[in-house]
């Protein structure tokens, strides 16, 4: 009796129930952190061992570290060209969403003309269209265009899809830059233009950045687009390769495994050193 | 000299001023000059948005009206046909059943779970940067990735069932991804596992913009930890949990990669989306008038939503954006 009176009154002194509360805390996110880790874990330790051992012993540590898979991917030329694929459309889209991007959020910010609104709207209403939606006449137009097994037909509507989510973050950005810069810039004889490219775009780096990333982000992991797109496997995405390789390997677990794993590591490394900015592009295009 | 506009401080002011007044105090060349301006500022993107965004869209409703195959003239006039028999369709209702309980289930689960890890990182703790970081990582991993990941560890005797087994939970193991009456939850899990780390951040953004002296003030004023979140947090962060919970509904009525790469919208049709049926039809089936009906009723269930959504809880927190459909 005495012990319980004793635990009483010590759960009762606030730095005792801070205490328990933070150790609490802890453990509650030690074992989240475990459920986001454990899965990637799994990937890249699974790459490590062969599906047998998997297959007989799902958790476990690779004993001994087996490098086979991750060297058979490594120096297959059909990674490489998917790798090399996924960068060129990236590169193009982020290009492409970045600058007219860019150009466009420039008047819609700070010119007054009519019909501004109606044209905001409009660029808008493509936030609740996803590829998907409009991806049977996408396909047919891309073939009446030939773009088809190209990388501008991946590029170029995923730019297009891009554009409303960089317009919305950049307007209220250009918009927030002072007048007197732009009275200034007149004063000094600089046209519109050069005043868009030498101090709007240089001031407006920060949000250049967020829309650059998640442009890169969503085009180095979308997957419908480049599916219908892209046929021939000399073309292929990362992610058509990931999700291939997954339904042909079906009996190789490790294979797949090592394959996934390193095609998630240039996300997850682009993720650690970018995640300042694309929080803050999420959180700040969510505030409008 | 006036060739760059006027250094007219109201210009940046909308709303002071008529237009008409404006523009008559500007000579006609420089507006001219300003229209062209505009023109080649916006063109770029506007041809593009046409072309690849809007033009697909009206094609759609337009293919959504005739029988085709995707190939050869679209001539096979049948008006609403393909809608009626969307509407009757069971496997289409399934599959829209299938997104509106997606969306009900992201909204009781994820949303109390999201708002209590928040809370939880929002107080001082040690290795919260890396907590922050460790659960945002599922987010920039693709859909594909998350879906490969999970179904190896979901298939019969995996990780996830080795696992349950080894804590005495064998009773537990489920055929996760090839029982029609489990499917839907399995892949509910793996889509919170992947996005919710995106609610955490974006709770958390809006948790760091409630100043503190708020809770202290009710603390001062008798307030519980719970009573202080319930009366004062919770209240201050309706903003930011409305626009989360906006994105999580019209992300769970657009779900496409992860359900395709782990089921097919298999097994029997018990995991299809709406968009998984119709790239289904469309693409398989070579029904692109069908598929195409299918792609405009989604479009207006999301459009409808958004607008009734702006219009009746979103209207006082964010300028901008869609507001002005509504306005």
């Amino acid at each position: 009796m005495s012990q319980a009176v004793g635990h009483r009154t010590m759960a009762g002194t606030p730095a005792a129930r801070r205490a328990l509360s933070q150790a609490l805390v802890y453990t509650v996110a030690l074992v989240l952190a475990a459920i986001v880790l454990v899965p990637l874990a799994y990937v890249v330790l699974g790459g490590f061992r062969t599906t047998g051992q998997i297959a007989a012993q799902p958790v476990d540590l690779p004993h001994p570290w087996i490098t086979r898979n991750y060297v058979e991917v490594v120096s297959s030329a059909a990674f490489w060209l998917q790798v090399a694929s996924s960068v060129v459309i990236a590169v193009i889209a982020t290009g492409v969403v970045v600058s007219f991007g860019a150009l466009a959020a420039f008047p819609l910010a700070r010119y007054e003309f009519r019909g501004r609104e109606v044209l905001y709207t409009l660029f808008t209403l493509g936030l609740l269209l996803p590829i998907s939606v409009a991806a049977l006449p996408l396909y047919i137009l891309l073939r009446q265009l030939n773009l088809l097994e190209t990388a501008l037909g991946v590029a170029l509507p995923e730019a297009a899809f891009g554009l409303p989510v960089t317009i919305v973050i950049l307007r209220p950005f250009m918009r927030a830059i002072p007048a007197e810069l732009e009275e200034a810039a007149v004063i000094d004889g600089c046209s519109r233009f050069a005043f868009f490219w030498r101090i709007l775009v240089p001031l407006s780096r920060p949000a250049l950045t967020t829309v650059s990333i998640l442009a890169f982000v969503g085009s180095w992991n979308a997957y419908l687009l480049p599916l219908l797109v892209i046929s021939d496997p000399n073309r292929w995405t990362l992610p058509l390769g990931v999700a291939n390789y997954s339904s042909q390997y079906t009996q190789d677990t490790a294979r797949i495994l090592a394959f996934t794993a390193l095609s998630m590591l240039p996300a997850l490394a682009f993720f650690v050193f970018a995640e300042r900015r694309i929080v803050g592009g999420l959180s700040g295009a969510v505030k409008g | 000299m006036r060739l760059v506009g006027s250094p007219d401080r109201r210009r940046f002011h909308p709303g002071v001023g008529s237009a008409s007044d404006r523009i008559s105090r500007r000579p006609a060349a420089g507006r001219l000059r300003e229209r062209v301006e505009i023109v080649l500022f916006i063109g770029p993107a506007l041809a593009l948005y046409l072309l690849f965004v809007l033009l697909p869209i009206c094609l759609a409703v337009y293919y959504s009206l005739y029988h085709w195959n995707g190939l050869g003239a679209v001539t096979d006039f049948i008006g609403l046909d393909n809608y009626a028999r969307a509407f009757q369709d069971e496997v289409f209702q399934k599959a829209v059943a299938h997104n509106f309980t997606l969306v009900a289930l992201s909204l009781v689960f994820q949303l109390p779970i999201g708002l209590g890890i928040a809370l939880m990182l929002n107080r001082r703790l040690r290795g919260r940067a890396a907590l922050r970081l460790v659960f945002f990582a599922p987010y920039v991993l693709s859909e594909v990735i998350t879906a490969v990941i999970w179904q190896l560890m979901l298939q019969p005797d995996g990780l996830v069932d080795a696992t349950l087994r080894a804590v005495r939970l064998g009773g537990l193991v489920h055929l996760w991804l090839a029982d029609t009456r489990i499917v839907l939850y399995s892949l509910f899990v793996v889509i919170t596992w992947k996005y919710l780390g995106f609610g955490i951040i974006l709770f958390l953004a809006g948790l760091q913009g409630i100043p503190a002296e708020l809770n202290e003030a009710a603390a001062i004023d008798g307030a519980g930890g719970l009573q202080s979140i319930r009366h004062v947090t919770l209240p201050l962060l309706g903003p930011t949990i409305r626009i989360w919970a906006f994105l999580a509904i019209i992300g769970s009525l657009q779900l496409f990669d992860l359900i395709w790469i782990m089921t097919l919208g298999g097994p029997a049709n018990a995991s299809n989306s709406m968009v998984t049926y119709l790239i289904d039809r469309g693409f398989r089936r070579y029904q692109f008038g069908y598929g195409s009906a299918a792609a405009v009723i989604l479009f207006a269930i999301s459009l409808v939503f958004a607008i009734a959504y702006q219009r009746y809880v979103l209207r006082r927190d964010i300028e901008g954006a869609l507001t002005r459909v509504a306005a």
